[in-house]
């Protein structure tokens, strides 16, 4: 017969964690297993794809790139002494940037056939409609920062020579 | 090394801590336990149990577990019950991109598991952020008629639901007592999300959460006017039935599927050629639009609802009652279920069975009529069903064929 080796150094090598999510934990599998094997059954692979997918294109792609985005709106305020402006970019572009993101596929037209068959309704218009509210939202913007300018202006002591 | 993403140094932005994670946190907890609640309400909505030709989703197995006869009463209870799961949702989707911006340096920390429970719980993280956004893309773009993802729309969010809430439910255990400490203590805890070295800030935590909560409003005031008639639903600029109605007059409401996408041809419903087939217990009967239209005729003022989240307000219809044209077939006064077959040549829906509460209503109806014309074509002609607080797709349009009996 022989003995198990001995193995003294794995266990405090990869601490187990606690008992009680363990437990929570393979509890949530086993339905998250019940269910995956359902959404699995027809098209596996393109439905992992879409799952995994979803979480790599987000966290991988969109959040770096708005990210990117964001820090050289700042940075480019910033080398110019306006920093303080980049809320007046920011809000009005990550609007507009969000309605597209839910809209795409109005606005970009690219089920215009099907909608138009459906439901009866003219797929034209959601380009523009889109391009509207952005217009509105920098407007608006704008339209804030030059009363804050104006203001800060009125309320700066008159320059003495 | 700061240029690592796994370095905390990394991360620049003063906004990221606990306070934030756990405001945006705790408003994803209550929004997404609504979602989860009217989306299981809409799937009890088809009655998946009354016959196959109404589960799309024939294998769920226990988690149909709750399942339960769809009531008429309140007639409006599939449009709220919808309405409030798809204007919700898209209502969310700010406060969710802003809860994961929030906990991204997580995702790059070092060492990736600090012991077994740490490793599942990030394996776990996988499924509820890849449920998040799968659940709310298919969403997104089923509405949107952008049926591009990798399956039945009703398969995969009914069962891409159950993946993400059980991940879901492990992290609202997990975290939720936290989130809630968070709260309480309005003094800041340090943590591995506050940057180390931040930025200067360009907006407060108050401004950023004000910024989350004006993307959320934006896209609800341009989404919400799809469940309302007139002047309401121009307001949702970018819906897929906001803007306008696509007709005018009696027939001018919103249409789920047109006759032409649905393969009417006005041959078949001519009124020398189309002939209701109703069949029961006594037989068959063929009945022309004509003999249909002497028989005892009713109104109900009911909307049309879509899964979709769309919906009209109160149309007047007039037909011949449901079970009115059970009694015609020998079942005077035990209306059963019935089957009702469709001319549509293509569409999920092309059958669908109601229950037999659904036939006793006085309010359901075989409907010739709508707001006191002839149904057009987009609407069904030559009739249709309209039941209280059924799903839109249970309304079956192009009615040919009606099978009353135990299904």
């Amino acid at each position: 017969m022989r003995r198990p080796m001995p193995r003294p150094t794995l266990r405090s090598r990869i601490p187990v964690g606690s008992p009680f999510q363990l437990l929570l934990l393979a509890a949530s599998f086993a339905l998250a297993g019940y269910a995956g094997v359902r959404l699995l059954a027809d098209d596996w692979f393109g439905v992992a794809v879409w799952f995994v997918g979803a979480a790599l294109l987000h966290d991988l792609v969109l959040l770096p790139l708005y990210a990117l985005a964001d820090r050289s709106v700042v940075q480019g305020l910033g080398a110019t002494g306006r920093r303080d402006w980049a809320m007046y970019v920011r809000v009005p572009a990550a609007l507009s940037g969000l309605l597209l993101l839910v809209w795409f596929p109005l606005i970009s037209g690219m089920v215009d056939r099907r909608y138009r068959l459906g439901t009866g309704l003219s797929p034209e218009g959601f380009l523009a409609r889109w391009l509207l509210i952005t217009a509105v939202l920098f407007g608006a913007s704008a339209l804030l920062l030059a009363l804050r300018l104006r203001r800060a202006a009125k309320q700066r002591p008159p320059a003495v020579h | 090394m700061t240029r690592s993403p796994s370095s905390p140094g990394f991360w620049r932005s003063p906004l990221r801590g606990p306070w934030l994670t756990s405001v945006l946190g705790v408003v994803l907890l209550g929004g997404i336990t609504v979602l989860f609640v009217t989306g299981l309400v809409s799937y009890a909505a088809y009655n998946p149990n009354l016959a196959p030709v109404n589960d799309k989703t024939p294998d769920k197995g226990i988690l149909g577990f709750y399942l339960f006869p769809w009531p008429t009463d309140p007639h409006w209870l599939y449009r709220l019950n919808q309405g409030v799961h798809v204007t919700l949702g898209i209502t969310l989707i700010p406060v969710l991109l802003a809860k994961l911006w929030s906990v991204i340096p997580r995702l790059f920390a070092l060492p990736p598991a600090r012991s077994l429970a740490h490793a599942l719980e990030r394996i776990s993280l996988l499924l509820l952020v890849g449920g998040a956004l799968f659940e709310f893309v298919t969403g997104v773009l089923n509405i949107q008629l952008d049926y591009i993802f990798p399956g039945s729309f009703y398969t995969l969010h009914f069962y891409g639901a159950w993946v993400f809430f059980a991940a879901f439910i492990v992290h609202l255990v997990l975290k939720t007592p936290m989130a809630l400490r968070n709260l309480r203590h309005l003094r800041e805890e340090k943590d591995d999300l506050v940057s180390p070295r931040p930025d200067p800030p360009t907006v407060s935590r108050r401004g950023a959460l004000w910024f989350v909560g004006g993307g959320s409003l934006l896209l609800f005031v341009t989404t919400v006017g799809q469940s309302f008639d007139g002047l309401l639903r121009r307001t949702a600029l970018l819906a897929p039935h906001g803007g306008g109605d696509p007709g005018s007059g009696p027939n001018g409401f919103q249409i789920n599927k047109t006759a032409r996408y649905a393969g009417i041809d006005t041959a078949e419903t001519a009124e020398d050629a189309w002939r209701l087939v109703v069949t029961g217990r006594t037989g068959t009967v063929r009945l022309s639009r004509a003999e249909l239209a002497r028989l005892p005729l009713h109104s109900a003022a009911l909307p049309i609802a879509c899964v979709e989240g769309w919906s009209t307000s109160d149309q007047w219809w007039r037909g011949v009652r449901l079970r009115d044209l059970a009694a015609l077939v020998g079942y005077d006064d035990d209306p059963p279920d019935v089957l009702v077959e469709s001319l549509q040549r293509r569409g999920a829906f092309r059958r669908a069975a109601l229950r037999a509460n659904q036939v006793a209503d006085p309010r359901s109806l075989l409907a010739l009529y709508v707001n006191g014309e002839d149904l057009s074509p987009d609407h069904g002609f030559p009739a249709r069903i309209i039941v209280p607080a059924a799903p839109g797709v249970l309304n079956t349009k192009w009615v040919v064929r009606m099978t009353f009996g135990d299904l």
